[in-house]
């Protein structure tokens, strides 16, 4: 986004808060709130690849929104000064409005960002664009959600509720492209990074490479039900075009479904998804993913007070795996089943203001593992410390984890909240 | 950051004004009494909204604020209610929000939204005598700790208060021993808790500051919970109480997570 535009929103949001100060009246219906951050992170092994500094960055929030009868409008938007890429940006999470036009529907029209399904940290049916490279490189949990432009419709009847998303134009993921974190490269046959990033072509006309998202869910006794439909594109890239060598975002549908709710003394949940890669339905064409089944168990608990654990068994299950099978190299092909456990603990000290947690991915079929541990400490309601790691471990330089051998990474964060 | 919001609650809508006092000559059943002040601390009205300031203060002074919105609808005078709590303060977990369904008979549903991420997440149900929001107050005291789980007891007569003695049933489910509570003879508004540890020893006081008369039910506006043992003491203060608002059961559905309800706001 242009710095200008920046600059407007910045004295937009400054403007409401004046208002709001000094007019009783908005105080109920305006409010301004935000951060500012600093965070820094390192590699801990040399990648021949990429800076030794894996995130060193200054990010500065204003979060505004003013609510008054007829709806709802909100802006975040972030400045961030990116020492490792040596760029300043800015960048729009959320501009949206919210409406009811009528008393059993509500439209939010606009930027924003979009989650459903049951999995932690592990998702099926959600469909919504992630930013893996936030997710790996130690900013905060929020910035795996990468913003949509869309446009959701959300209607209510009793306990159930149809939602629709339209996305006009696609929303890919911040997918993997070597320019921040090194991956396997299939081509090369070696891991890769800045040598090769990863260019794609992107499907981007607007109201024709559209994606539509619609979830029906409701509750059965003391059970969350859903049903899930995704009509659109890959969100990574799930293909390569043999002429340019581009990456490619080919079509795909998912037909989905969900149940969560009480088991034993914690509560359980199941989701599967069916991955319909629409331009390679019998599975022998090389240049396009196969279609995939993908399963998803889990269970959490507290288990002492302040000590909670869950547990997730993810499989995603290539389906026509002779055609897989005929078009790669077999040393490097993937197995048919491809298996994630994951187990998480997260515990709750002085007085719920240091926060002790650990995510571990662990993949028995490709033997490779990736561990996210975070201290967390609220020194007070306006300042926050982060420290955590990002470990990637694994035999095979192929495997989806390890892959990302040299990406493995600690970092620090400092946040201040207003 | 889930269990931070350990719970719901409701402490808010204490209250209230009974009809009729003691029985004739003074004599009321023990059993009589708690379900009484049970009744005026956690059910009064249909539903109900407040505002809620916590400041919790530790033993070298340090201040922590939380501010959120309370709703509460009761489906049947001392059964099942819900709940929509929705957070204001700190700025870290601004919006976020906290729906519950408490069963009297079973463990309550909860549900918590996190905005930044959209994400709507069902809670396993915890262990009720964990810190509300990491303040002296636990979850229990706020969404009432259920009559059948203590032996009730009347203590030594007092002109103005019943002080009721409370053992539990299963001691080693909880940290104390007994508890005592103070309840006014005329309201019924239990006024004051003492806590007794293992060895017999007073370690937990909470105590209501300030009663107000709102649409006709006596609130606690202000009260106070400290910890004796780590010297943190969290005060609690009740403000735009309204009662009996007319919340329909749809207020406390997921809509509400993605549309904050007009009666949060106002």
């Amino acid at each position: 986004m242009r710095l200008q535009t920046c600059l407007l929103m910045v004295f937009v949001l400054l403007g409401l808060a004046g208002h709001a100060m000094g007019d009783q009246g908005w105080q109920d219906e305006a409010e301004v709130h935000g951060f500012l951050e600093q965070r820094a992170g390192s590699r801990t092994v040399d990648d021949p690849y990429q800076e030794g500094l894996s995130i060193m960055e200054t990010r500065f929030q204003l979060d505004g929104s003013y609510a008054p009868d007829w709806g709802q409008l909100r802006l975040k938007a972030d400045t961030l000064i990116d020492g490792v890429e040596g760029t300043g940006r800015c960048l729009l999470r959320e501009l949206n409005l919210q409406l009811s036009p009528l008393s059993q529907v509500d439209i939010k029209v606009g930027r924003q960002a979009l989650t459903w399904g049951t999995g932690d940290l592990l998702f099926i049916n959600d469909m919504f664009p992630k930013d893996w490279v936030s997710f790996f490189i130690g900013r905060d949990l929020e910035y795996l959600k990468a913003p949509s432009d869309a446009i959701k419709i959300n209607s209510f009847l009793g306990r159930w509720n149809l939602t629709l998303v339209y996305t006009p134009q696609f929303d890919p993921d911040m997918y993997i492209d070597g320019s921040r974190i090194s991956y396997w490269n299939g081509y090369l046959g070696r891991i890769a990074g800045k040598d090769a990033i990863i260019k794609a072509d992107r499907p981007d006309k607007w109201f024709s490479d559209d994606e539509w998202a619609v979830r029906f869910a409701g509750r059965v006794g003391r059970y969350d039900l859903a049903l899930y439909g995704y009509w659109g594109y890959w969100k990574s890239p799930g293909g390569i075009d043999p002429t340019t060598g581009m990456a490619t975002f080919p079509r795909l549908d998912v037909y989905g479904a969900s149940i969560e709710g009480p088991f034993a003394k914690g509560l359980g949940n199941i989701e599967l998804g069916w991955y319909r890669s629409v331009h390679d339905l019998d599975g022998y064409d090389p240049t396009v993913n196969n279609s995939e089944l993908r399963y998803l168990v889990g269970y959490r608990q507290e288990i002492w007070r302040d000590l909670n654990a869950g547990m997730q068994y993810y499989i995603e299950q290539i389906l026509d795996y002779d055609g897989y099978m005929a078009g790669v190299p077999s040393e490097m092909a993937r197995d048919r089943i491809r298996q994630v456990l994951t187990a998480n603990i997260s515990s709750l000290w002085m007085n719920q203001n240091l926060v002790c947690s650990f995510f571990l991915y662990y993949s028995p079929s490709d033997e490779d593992a990736y561990l996210r541990p975070n201290i967390r400490l609220k020194a007070s309601d306006h300042m926050t410390f982060d420290l955590g790691a990002n470990i990637f471990t694994g035999p095979q330089r192929h495997t989806f984890f390890g892959q990302f051998r040299y990406d493995t990474n600690i970092y620090a964060g400092l946040r201040l909240s207003f | 950051m889930c269990s931070i919001l350990a719970t719901y609650f409701v402490l808010l809508t204490v209250a209230v004004s009974a009809g009729e006092p003691n029985g004739p000559g003074g004599q009321l059943d023990v059993e009589k009494i708690v379900e009484k002040a049970y009744y005026m601390a956690y059910y009064q009205g249909d539903d109900g909204r407040a505002r809620v300031t916590m400041t919790i203060t530790d033993k070298q002074g340090n201040k922590r604020t939380r501010q959120f919105v309370i709703l509460r609808k009761d489906l049947k005078d001392g059964g099942d209610q819900m709940y929509f709590v929705y957070f204001q303060r700190p700025s870290e977990v601004r919006r976020m929000a906290y729906l519950v369904h408490k069963h009297v008979d079973r463990d309550d549903d909860r549900w918590l939204y996190m905005p930044a991420l959209d994400l709507e997440r069902r809670i396993a149900a915890g262990d009720k005598r964990t810190s509300f929001v990491g303040s002296d107050f636990l979850y229990e005291d706020v969404s009432g700790r259920s009559l059948r789980e203590d032996i009730h007891e009347l203590g030594e007569p007092n002109d103005s208060f019943y002080i009721i003695k409370n053992t539990p049933k299963e001691p080693q489910q909880v940290e104390f021993s007994y508890y005592l509570v103070w309840i006014d003879k005329n309201s019924f508004v239990p006024v004051k808790m003492q806590y007794y540890d293992k060895a017999g020893r007073l370690y937990r006081v909470i105590e209501a500051l300030k009663i107000e008369t709102i649409q006709d039910f006596p609130t606690v506006v202000r009260s106070v919970a400290r910890d004796l043992k780590t010297g943190s003491q969290t005060e609690m203060e009740f403000s735009d109480i309204r009662y009996n608002i007319g919340l329909s059961e749809e207020v406390f559905t997921n809509r509400s997570f993605s549309r904050t309800p007009r009666e949060v706001l106002q």
